[in-house]
Parts: C-alpha cells; sequence; structure tokens
C-alpha cells in the first residue's frame, strides 16, 4: 500500500497542529460553534447523540495491522473499547472528547493516517472496489489512481467550502463492488481502444432525500487528465451549484436540473479552458505512487485444493470467500454481521485479530467495504482452515456474505442526532428471524439495508429490500422499498406502501421473502424476481 | 515558499490601492472609465475577460464564509491572467486565509477583524501543498519529480 | 415542561440544566419555562455548554421524561449498548425509553 514520503508527513503533521490550535481556540471562547463546525468537520469530528464522534479515513478502503492496533489502541484508549465501520470504508468512534482529539490525530498521523474530510462540506474520502489488485476481472488496480485523486482534492483551496460534500468512487472492472454509480463521481478505469488507460466518467449519482443514479457525462477520459477534468466538474458545481436550500445542494441536484447534457457541455467547456494550464498530475507520479501496489510476492504452483469436511468450515468458504487472480489464493470476506450483532460494530481485540490476520495471512493488507465487512484480499487456500477457526473463535465466522443477514444498517437514533429512528435494533430482530443458514441460503443473495432517516446513510435507496425510518408523529415507522441496487445495474428501490412498525415491517419482509420464493424461477435472485413480477404480487402479500 | 511577517492591513501588495471602490459587475462593463469591481457570488467573471487590462481592483464578496462561489471566482481571473488586487471582503474568517491566498486574493477586508498573531500562524502552517493554485507556490508531485 | 439541554463542549456529554448548573442527569433537569433561551444564551457565550436547545418533557416518577424519544435516548444512551448507558445498573432505563 501507498507510504508517506516526508511531504506526505509534514502535511499531516501540519494539520493536526493546525487542529491543535483550533480546538484551543474554540474551548477558549475565541471561536463560536458556528465558526468552528466546519473546521471540526474537516478533521472528521461530529457533535453526535451521546458525545463527539470521530470519523476516522481508511483511503480507499485499504488498511494495514499496525494502522489497524492503533485503532484498537483508540478504542481502549480514548473511546469505550469498540468502533464501527462504515459505509465509506472508514471507522467512526462514537464517545470522543474534543480536548482528545488533537491527541488523538497525532496519534494517527505516527501511522500515516488522519481524519481529513471524513466530514462536512468536503471532498470526502474516495472509495474502491474492495477487491482491488486481488480480482481477476479489473483490468488494472483502482487504488493508485484513488490515492493520486486523494492527494490532489485534500485541502485543495478552490474547492474547501463546497455546497455540500463530495463523493467519489472507483472501480475497474464492469462488476461494480464499489457502487460507484451512486457516488457524485464514479469512476470506471477502462482500457481504450489502443490499450490506454482512460476513465468513463459518471456523475450525479446519489441516496439521500433526492436519489439518483448517476449519468455518464464522459466515455473515455484519459486518465493523465483526470485531476484537471475533476476540476472542471467541480468548479462547474461550486459556481452554480444550489445555495439556499441545503436539501438541494448535492451535484446531483444541478445535473439534474441542467439536464446530464447540458451539464456535461459545460464541464467540457471549462475543461477545454483549463485543462492546458499544467495543473494536472504528471505521469511519472502516477508511477511512482502505482509502484507501490505492485502485487504482493505470491508463492507460485499452490494447489487450489481444499478440505471441506468440516461443514461449517465448508459452508463459509461456499458463502464468504471468492476467487482470487492467482492460483492457490482466495479473497475472503469477515462477516461483521453476527446474528443478533450490530452491524459493522468490532470490539477492539476483535480489531486486534483482524490485524493479526491481515499480518500473518493477507500481506498486511485488511479491505473496509461500504457493506460494512472486511476482506482478506490476498490469502492462500492451504491457510483458510486457520483463519476461519481463529475468526469463529471470535465471533467474526458468519458466512452470510450477501445474504439477507447481511444487513447495511446505518447507526441511527441509538447514535446519530439526524435519524428519525433507530436501525439497528430492526436490523436485530431481522437477522433472528431469518437465522437459519438453510433458510438463508435458500433465499440467496438478498441485499437488505436500513437508514434511519431521509439522509440515508444505510443506502436504503440501493437495497433489494430497502427500510427507511420515519417519524410519524413521534413514533417510530418504517417504510419499505423493493428493487433498488447498487452495482454495475444500479437502480433504486420503490416504495412498496404505507409504512409499519418495528415488528410490523419485519413480519412484511418475511411475506415478502415467502412471495419470491412462491415466485421465483431457476436462479432467479428476490432483485430479478421483483424486477420480472413487479410491486404487485408483493403488495398483495405483504397488505393483504 | 512560506509567507513573511503578514502585513497590519492584510494587504500583500506593495503597490497603490485603487482609490474607488468596486461598483456592481453590469456598471463596471457600462462605464469605461471604471478601475473597481465588487463581485458577487453568482456573478460570472469571466465577463471581466476584455475589461482586466482596465481592471485594478476585483472585491469578492463572501456574504457566508460557508459559500465557497469567490473561491472560483479569484482562481478564474488569476488563470484569466488578472495581476491587479484581488480582495476577498465580507464573512472571511482566519481559518479560510490560506485557501484564500492560494486562489489567488492579495487583500483582506474582514467583517470581523482579524487576530494578526492567528492570521500569520494560519497562513504559514503548511510547508507543503498538494496542488497547483494561483499562488504560484510548488506542488508536492513537482517537489518529488524535479 | 420546558428542559434546557445540550452537549458538554470539552467533553461532547449529554447535559440538562438544573437550574443552578449542568448536570448529566435528566432527574435532575429544571423546568425553564420562558428562560430557556436567555439561559442558553448565557451559557453558550460562556462556553459551559455547546449546541444548547429546548425540550418538551412530562413530569414522571423519577424526574422529567422527554416527550420525544431521541432525547430519552440521548439521556440514557444507546438502546443496543445497555452496558454504555450512563447508568448501566439501572434495570428501569430500558422502559424509559420506549
Amino acid at each position: 500500500m501507498y507510504r508517506y514520503d516526508t511531504y506526505d508527513q509534514a502535511i499531516v503533521d501540519a494539520r493536526v497542529a493546525e487542529f491543535r490550535d483550533q480546538v484551543a481556540r474554540r474551548i477558549a471562547g475565541e471561536m463560536t460553534d458556528d465558526q468552528f463546525k466546519p473546521l471540526r468537520l474537516k478533521n472528521g469530528l461530529y457533535l453526535q447523540l451521546h458525545a463527539y464522534m470521530l470519523r476516522i479515513a481508511i483511503p480507499y478502503g485499504t488498511i494495514n495491522a499496525k494502522q489497524l492496533r492503533v485503532q484498537a489502541h483508540i478504542a481502549r484508549k480514548y473511546d469505550r473499547g469498540y468502533g464501527h465501520f462504515t459505509t465509506r470504508q472508514n471507522i467512526q468512534f462514537n464517545w470522543i472528547r474534543l480536548e482528545d482529539a488533537p491527541d488523538i490525530l497525532a496519534e494517527l498521523a505516527k501511522v500515516e493516517m488522519h481524519a481529513i474530510q471524513t466530514s462536512g462540506e468536503s471532498i470526502r474520502n474516495i472509495s474502491a472496489d474492495q477487491y482491488a489488485g486481488a480480482a481477476a476481472d479489473e483490468v488494472c488496480d483502482p487504488r493508485p489512481w484513488a490515492e493520486l485523486i486523494r492527494q490532489y482534492t485534500t485541502f485543495h483551496p478552490e474547492f474547501s467550502y463546497l455546497p455540500r460534500k463530495f463523493k467519489i468512487g472507483l472501480t475497474a472492472s464492469d462488476n461494480d463492488r464499489a457502487a460507484i454509480k451512486l457516488h457524485d463521481v464514479g469512476l470506471q478505469i477502462v482500457r481504450g481502444a489502443d490499450g490506454e488507460t482512460g476513465f468513463r466518467v459518471f456523475v450525479g449519482g446519489g441516496m439521500g432525500r433526492t436519489p439518483f443514479v448517476a449519468h455518464l457525462i464522459r466515455d473515455f477520459l484519459p486518465a493523465a487528465s483526470i485531476c484537471s477534468y475533476l476540476e472542471a466538474i467541480l468548479r462547474v458545481w461550486n459556481r452554480h451549484g444550489r445555495r439556499d436550500n441545503i436539501h438541494k445542494q448535492r451535484i446531483k441536484i444541478l445535473v439534474h436540473d441542467l439536464g446530464a447534457q447540458e451539464f456535461a457541455r459545460q464541464v467540457e467547456e471549462e475543461w477545454a479552458t483549463i485543462q492546458h494550464l499544467g495543473d494536472d498530475i504528471p505521469l511519472r507520479e502516477y508511477e511512482r505512487i502505482a509502484a507501490y501496489f505492485t502485487p504482493p510476492p505470491f508463492e507460485e504452483g499452490l494447489s487450489d485444493e481444499l478440505d471441506l469436511s468440516d461443514p461449517r468450515f465448508a459452508a463459509w468458504v461456499e458463502r464468504n470467500v471468492d476467487a482470487h487472480k492467482q492460483p492457490g489464493y482466495a479473497i475472503a470476506t469477515i462477516s461483521l454481521k453476527p446474528v443478533g450483532g450490530i452491524p459493522g460494530d468490532v470490539s477492539a481485540d476483535q480489531i486486534d485479530l483482524l490485524a493479526d490476520l491481515a499480518e500473518k495471512y493477507s500481506f498486511d493488507d485488511l479491505r473496509p467495504t461500504h457493506a460494512q465487512n472486511v476482506v482478506l484480499p490476498h490469502v492462500r487456500k492451504a491457510d483458510l482452515y486457520a483463519i476461519w477457526q481463529a475468526l469463529d473463535a471470535a465471533g467474526l465466522a458468519t458466512a452470510n456474505l450477501d445474504l439477507i443477514s447481511d444487513i447495511i444498517a446505518c447507526p441511527g437514533l441509538d447514535y446519530c442526532s439526524l435519524a428519525n429512528t433507530r436501525s439497528i435494533p430492526l436490523a436485530q430482530k431481522l437477522t433472528e428471524r431469518f437465522a437459519d443458514p438453510a433458510r438463508q441460503l435458500d433465499i440467496g443473495e438478498l441485499k437488505l439495508k436500513i437508514s434511519g432517516c431521509i439522509n440515508a446513510c444505510g443506502h436504503h435507496h440501493a437495497g433489494h429490500i430497502g427500510v427507511l425510518g420515519v417519524d410519524r408523529k413521534g413514533t417510530e415507522n418504517f417504510q419499505l422499498l423493493f428493487g433498488g441496487s447498487g452495482a454495475e445495474d444500479a437502480s433504486l428501490g420503490k416504495i412498496i406502501g404505507p409504512g409499519f412498525s418495528e415488528d410490523g415491517v419485519v413480519d412484511a419482509i418475511e411475506r415478502a421473502v415467502e412471495k419470491y420464493r412462491d415466485l421465483r424461477t431457476d436462479g432467479e435472485r428476490f432483485l430479478d424476481t421483483y424486477r420480472r413480477v413487479g410491486s404487485d404480487p408483493f403488495k398483495e402479500a405483504i397488505y393483504g | 515558499m512560506v509567507e513573511a511577517a503578514i502585513p497590519d492591513n492584510l494587504r500583500f501588495r506593495d503597490d497603490e490601492p485603487a482609490d474607488e471602490p468596486g461598483v456592481s459587475l453590469d456598471a463596471f462593463l457600462d462605464q469605461p472609465n471604471a478601475v473597481s469591481v465588487r463581485i458577487e457570488g453568482g456573478d460570472d467573471v469571466r465577463r471581466l475577460g476584455p475589461a482586466l487590462d482596465r481592471l485594478k481592483l476585483v472585491e469578492v464578496d463572501f456574504p457566508r464564509f460557508r459559500d465557497g462561489r469567490g473561491y472560483s471566482s479569484a482562481r478564474i481571473l488569476r488563470e484569466m491572467g488578472y495581476t491587479g488586487e484581488l480582495k476577498a471582503v465580507g464573512d472571511v474568517l482566519v481559518d479560510q486565509l490560506l485557501f484564500m491566498r492560494r486562489c489567488g486574493f492579495d487583500s483582506f477586508g474582514p467583517d470581523q477583524a482579524l487576530d494578526i498573531d492567528v492570521a500569520q500562524r494560519a497562513l504559514t502552517e503548511y510547508d507543503f501543498v498538494y496542488q497547483q493554485a494561483a499562488d504560484g507556490r510548488v506542488p508536492v508531485w513537482k517537489l518529488r519529480h524535479g | 415542561m420546558k428542559l434546557l439541554t445540550g452537549n458538554h463542549l470539552v467533553n461532547g456529554y449529554v447535559i440538562w440544566w438544573t437550574g443552578e448548573g449542568w448536570s448529566r442527569h435528566v432527574e435532575q433537569a429544571a423546568e425553564v419555562g420562558d428562560k430557556g433561551e436567555q439561559i442558553a444564551q448565557v451559557e453558550t457565550a460562556a462556553c459551559r455548554v455547546n449546541n444548547p436547545y429546548i425540550v418538551d418533557a412530562e413530569p414522571g416518577p423519577t424526574g422529567p421524561v422527554p416527550n420525544h424519544i431521541k432525547e430519552r435516548i440521548r439521556a440514557i444512551g444507546p438502546t443496543v449498548r445497555p452496558d454504555l448507558a450512563l447508568k448501566p445498573a439501572d434495570a428501569s432505563a430500558g422502559s424509559y425509553v420506549i
């Protein structure tokens, strides 16, 4: 993975010193909360329901053992012994004291980490395919480009007071595991006709109050121009995005209001003006970064055979282990969704275990995913059993990747001051209702996503089944959506009908699942059946 | 390239200031003798292109510090070759000074007085920058490769 | 009744105005009537509270009970981690929120 040079380190260290000073000024009353808030948000520090919450960046979802151990240390020393992996591949802590935040950032800086621009109206953490460098279906590893763009968008002076937040997602595969079409800018790395590397550029995706699937505005952008092209996009939005209504300020609104074609025209016009100003980062810098992402020293000639005589191990392999491009290796997903558990939460001890496993078995490389699980990208098949045993002992061996109990849920009203409803108890009830592994396997792939409010941090619009919590006259109420997808076939879920109580929505989902089983043809997932037959049979089953 | 002690009046230029206050963009374009213009958030600064030669002062208003349109306005003007005074006015707080300098602002007229010591620290905190901008600072990628 | 609540500036804890100062315990929260805004301004300026606001509540057996579930969760702690509640040993905490 990328390693800081003295420049990167100096910048992060300066940031820590700057924030320490800003915190001191705030505590001394030299700044109001209104003045301080954007500054602390630019360092990932929210004021949440119970305390300050710190969101630490895990750039493009890649973290090593040393960095993980510092997260465990932060959990123990500064927090309440656990952390939470988010839907943007970051990690967050819920019980942080403002006075400790500068020290925490200083500890992070020592292991080349930070919380820069993880909140607020900033260019946020760039998310990427969690199988980068391991999957056979990628054109190249997207992460060197993600790192290059990360540096370019860090403390960008023109774009630090944007109309709203801005999220970039990257993939290098036609199989979109990073949900790029639901980002403000989605970039797919492709090869041009002559083998040249370039980007398909999508703009204007997003969830929240007004969800949209991103539009393709450029079919092929030469890779070397990515920074100037992003500048053109950002500048058009910075200048023309609305500033009058916080719910209408994302770039997706501007793209929608102008129309994708006009928006693209304005971007191209701006880009024509700036592309020759020399702001692009040259290819030799890309190559310097890419040198950190060369394949690890895989052993050659390893066997692909696996002893699957232990049925619980076999179930885990069947579900959570994917093919690796290198013979004898595999990609293993560690589920953070145990039955009755809190999606994405990990204790300090579990974080230490993840560090040990990454270090020992995966070339010191761990990948949080936007589905709130983590991936060991490069494991020898021969090591899978030992890994599984270690996970099993720690409650991390749930064999449920992409099954109905692999729920994405925002923290909800238990933690978040923006929420209308709690989401974690609902996730717990659902995993308990569908606990039977055989039943889950029979249902098959079903991506269930829960958001406690319209801000959609649980990505409910992109769920095959989505749940949205709403406040109905002071009580918690839940709307059910079907048919969303964050993959390359991106679509937005549709509300099925009137909302439910918490227990009611569990029953409704069960009825919908049973109706799917009634109607499905061979090989159809829930999503496929829904797309084929539409809402009516499900409405009938749910509402009678 | 790091700032030396910053001037008390927050004007980083040696020349004589323009002695006219800025008029609106439309008015400026209508008055061939005007030398100062005031840019509001929604104005298109590219309209100043034909008039750059006579332009001595551009005041860019920040009605609320979170409204970042002025940063683009400034940078576009410098990209167009404007070398006159570029002044950030309005809700300008000390923690925005560095970004503003990088976008090409060389003077400041904040609504609330700034603490000069804090401003000094804000402007000198970072020895290195990741991007090329309007201030001529060499970005890290250039330092890395010469 | 009207309560005044906010977060402690330095440690971020949820706090309630008691009439004389701030407490983490909602049982000690005082009725602020129509003085809430005024108190909020003074306390904010003195950096003794961050982001204060008024909350509707009803008197209860042990003290005020905020009307909205969000405020009750703030008062007690996350419902899914009773071990992290303000008073983890308090058996009645579970029935306070819901």
